[in-house]
């Protein structure tokens, strides 16, 4: 074979890695029962690829080569290990003989092998940190490098995390399975809130580092689609819908100085289309099947902005209905704040601060930055400069993210600029 | 596999709460979990102002009124369950009535290394 060849092959070894190392790993976990050891028979696989491909050419089916290569590779290193420890033995035969078990020409098999992993990492019974870990780890392959850096931690740390959460897998044997239909409501809330941790981080806090969080979102919404695509539940289409709809103003949504704009004041020209027909189409198929949650409700609410060509001819109506059957299914302060500067704009600047007045002397957000923000826009537009001075400066002092004290700032300044009532309706909380 | 299932609660509020289980129901429960074939034991607890704590150090043997640790939930009761996997575990503990009171402790049993 020539050079030329041998570097062909190294593509073709690399293109197949990329396409199918996690559903590789997926089946790997399954055959072998071990995280660990279907990490290394997984890498000791795509290694003899290299090696043999060059001799006897790309087998048919690349993945099934893969995964017989490795479960011979971890019954080879069972037994060299059986030299120490006896019981590594028993675990080689016992691995010999299930063989039968095993067909990797199945796609529903490697569909379900995918579901098992996917379920596995994000089980309730490890801590949140440690699913979002492992599920950017062994899901969708990233470095514990990467995770760290995207996570603003080190590491170490995060191979801590991850080990601590492979051990527990193995001592407290938590199954490798897809949940029963009983258990799937519950077990299906952690997956989602795992993929939309990963999103949110990626979309949400601001960094030195910007492309690392682009692809956090990516990875997030190649999560949701692959999550999806496995297992088509209402919430799921409503996860994936709602990263589309908010992906989809990611250009809009700061200045290229890294300053923020607010929904109503981005060009819409900047969303992207594309993003915003296929969130849209998912919302309604969600919708459609009538057994919904929070996620679809919230991706309902982002498409109504998504398809308005402007804040003001945006049917704050519906949105107003959409947050009142939120409400209902997750009674939280924070879904009224929004619901009230919906509100805002479909009675009247007064009758938002009125709802917002009333959750604030309730005490329930005195510390939510936004809570102030809201009020302070609204008083601003009212023309009560000083009120909206104080609640301006309330939110400034909570504001945790910078880009978010800086536009706070920009707003005080601009209160002593122009203090003159002005009527547009702009600045409706954050953009999310 | 064998899971202990510790079950904690208040007990000052542990029978006298509108969810509280009552000892018939506590017995089905338990009645039920036998049936399955997954019930190793069960037993319900007296309140741990009953409890003795031991101690040995330096072969000197110390006893003291009273739990290990003070805590603002106490131990009511256990169940051993042999189960296939924590998911089993997890199910058995979620239906032991206590757990609408109280909270339930999930732990695999460890094969002592001999």
């Amino acid at each position: 074979m020539n050079e030329h060849e041998a570097r062909q092959i190294r593509q073709t070894v690399d293109m197949v890695y990329r396409g199918e190392s996690r559903r590789v790993l997926a089946t790997l976990i399954r055959l072998l029962g071990d995280f660990q050891l279907a990490e290394e028979a997984m890498h000791d696989a795509f290694a003899a690829a290299v090696e043999q491909w060059q001799r006897v050419g790309v087998p048919a089916n690349p993945r099934a080569w893969l995964v017989s290569a490795g479960r011979f590779k971890a019954i080879d290193s069972l037994r060299r290990r059986a030299c120490f420890d006896a019981s590594q033995a028993e675990i080689a035969r016992q691995l010999e003989d299930e063989n039968d078990a095993f067909m990797p020409d199945e796609d529903t098999a490697v569909e379900d092998d995918c579901l098992r992993l996917i379920f596995t990492c994000c089980h309730p019974a490890l801590p949140p940190p440690a699913q979002v870990a492992l599920t950017l780890r062994e899901v969708c392959g990233l470095a514990t490098e990467e995770v760290a850096r995207a996570f603003l931690t080190t590491p170490s740390t995060v191979a801590q995390r991850i080990v601590r959460a492979k051990a527990k897998i193995r001592d407290a044997r938590i199954p490798y399975q897809v949940p029963s239909r009983d258990e799937l409501p519950m077990r299906m809330d952690s997956v989602l809130r795992v993929i939309y941790l990963v999103f949110n981080e990626g979309y949400s806090t601001p960094s030195s580092d910007i492309s690392i969080r682009n692809d956090l979102s990516e990875e997030a919404i190649r999560l949701g689609r692959l999550l999806m695509t496995l297992l088509p539940e209402p919430e799921a289409m409503g996860l994936l819908a709602l990263m589309l709809l908010h992906e989809s103003r990611r250009a809009a949504r700061a200045t290229t100085t890294g300053e923020l704009i607010l929904l109503n004041d981005q060009d819409r020209a900047l969303w992207n289309q594309e993003r915003i027909i296929e969130g849209g189409a998912l919302v309604e198929r969600a919708l459609a099947t009538h057994r919904f949650g929070p996620y679809t409700l919230q991706a309902a609410i982002a498409a109504v902005h998504a398809e308005a060509p402007s804040a003001a001819e945006t049917d704050w109506a519906q949105i107003v209905g959409l947050y009142d059957v939120l409400f209902r299914m997750e009674p939280s302060p924070v879904v009224e704040l929004n619901r009230a500067v919906a509100v805002a704009m479909r009675d009247g600047l007064e009758a938002g601060l009125r709802l917002i007045d009333i959750i604030l002397e309730r005490g329930d957000l005195q510390d939510y930055h936004l809570a102030h923000a809201a009020r302070a826009d609204l008083c601003r537009q009212l023309g009560r400069q000083e009120e909206a001075r104080v609640a301006y400066q309330r939110a400034l002092c909570l504001a945790p993210q910078q880009q978010e004290q800086w536009f706070l700032e920009r707003r005080l300044a601009e209160l002593d600029e122009e203090p003159t009532l002005e009527l547009k309706g702009r600045g409706v909380l954050s953009d999310q | 596999m064998k899971y202990l299932c510790l079950v904690y609660s208040d007990e000052d509020t542990l029978h006298s709460l509108s969810d509280s289980p009552r000892d018939e129901e506590c017995l089905a429960y338990a009645e039920s979990v036998q049936r399955s074939g997954r019930m190793i034991a069960a037993e319900a607890l007296h309140p741990v102002r009953t409890a003795t704590t031991v101690r040995v150090r330096g072969g000197k043997t110390n006893i003291t009124d009273g739990p290990f640790a003070e805590t603002k939930e106490q131990l009511a009761g256990f169940y051993l369950v042999d189960a296939r996997d924590l998911n089993e575990a997890l199910q058995i503990a979620e239906n032991i009535p206590a757990a609408r009171v109280g909270s339930v402790e999930v732990r695999p049993v460890r094969e002592l290394g001999l």
